[in-house]
């Protein structure tokens, strides 16, 4: 049987190819039930101003473990590659990590990635020494730019970010897939959206909302854990191919 | 780290003023003027008058 290799990320082993967002939760207590059903490793973070009117709100780190997960830092809400710099300036400072996770947007309605920012951001913080995994556009021409740039990620959108519509072009995600490493980001909604994008052959697939916004963020989180496997599992396995008429499953020879 | 191991307040002084933060506050930055303060330099760093100083931590987020 094909033995799996764990999803590597600069040059860190994870042991689950779910990387699941903390945002949208009504709490951090039930976003840390939901990240342990998910058995995912990673999870992004945002980074935002300390709250120093009220100190007495509850905090992330109270109750997801920076120790026990890996914390990956997001630039959401840049929409200029200074932006995204200095933000991940800071995350560096507070947590120590290298490992972030670049978005330089565009529009509020769509929140489409800008690709010419967001590369020239990528090149920028390559320079400073971060590790970088990338959100983009499924485009495959920007892909292979941000892989030459030395994105350790490529991150195409399935759909615009929290929407839900799931894999929207699966034939440019295959495209990149080819030329590069790939976990999905955004736009997954439902189970069979990470069992897709998995069986396309993205190493791994990073969700928030499909999770957070479910009636049941917990079961959900399950559910999306079992997805990712079982669509990794049916990549490495390797489909049947598809046949235009049917094909008896029971010998036709001996028949009474 | 428990939650309410953490919640002990502290009082620290924020471009003049004094404010209460929970002690044991870990997981955070402070940006001057546009520059990040790293913790090994708090002790020689002097607030001037008119300094922007940012102070972020994390939060959820996608």
């Amino acid at each position: 049987m094909t033995q799996d290799v764990p999803l590597n990320v600069a040059g860190r082993a994870l042991k689950s190819r779910l990387i699941i967002g903390t945002g949208k939760y009504e709490t951090y207590e039930q976003n840390a039930r939901a990240l342990e059903a998910s058995g995912a490793d990673m999870i992004t973070v945002a980074v935002r101003r300390v709250n120093l009117s009220d100190p007495s709100k509850p905090r992330l780190v109270d109750f997801i473990d920076p120790e026990k997960y890996v914390f990956l830092p997001n630039t959401a809400g840049c929409f200029t590659g200074e932006d995204a710099v200095r933000t991940l300036r800071l995350a560096r400072e507070a947590g120590g990590w290298k490992l972030v996770k670049l978005e330089v947007l565009s529009d509020p309605k769509h929140l489409y990635p800008d690709m010419a920012e967001t590369l020239r951001a990528t090149e920028m913080l390559i320079k400073e020494g971060f590790d970088v995994m990338v959100y983009c556009s499924d485009d495959p021409v920007y892909a292979k730019k941000l892989e030459e740039a030395g994105a350790c990620a490529i991150m195409p959108l399935g759909a615009p970010i929290g929407s839900g519509l799931g894999i929207q072009n699966p034939v440019n995600i295959r495209l990149i897939i080819e030329a590069a490493k790939v976990p999905v980001d955004a736009g997954v909604g439902t189970a069979s959206d990470a069992a897709i994008a998995m069986e396309l052959g993205c190493d791994g697939v990073l969700m928030n909302t499909a999770i957070a916004e479910a009636k049941d963020p917990v079961l959900m989180a399950s559910a999306m854990k079992h997805a990712v496997i079982a669509g990794r599992k049916a990549y490495l396995a390797g489909r049947m191919p598809k046949k235009k008429y049917a094909d008896p499953s029971s010998p036709l020879a001996g028949l009474i | 780290m428990s939650r309410n191991e953490s919640m002990t307040e502290i009082a620290v002084t924020v471009n003049g003023e004094v404010r209460s933060a929970p002690s044991g506050l870990t997981l955070v930055a402070v940006e001057r003027n546009l520059e990040i303060a790293p913790r090994s330099a708090y002790d020689t760093i002097t607030i001037e008058p008119d300094d922007r100083l940012e102070i972020v931590h994390f939060v959820g987020g996608g």
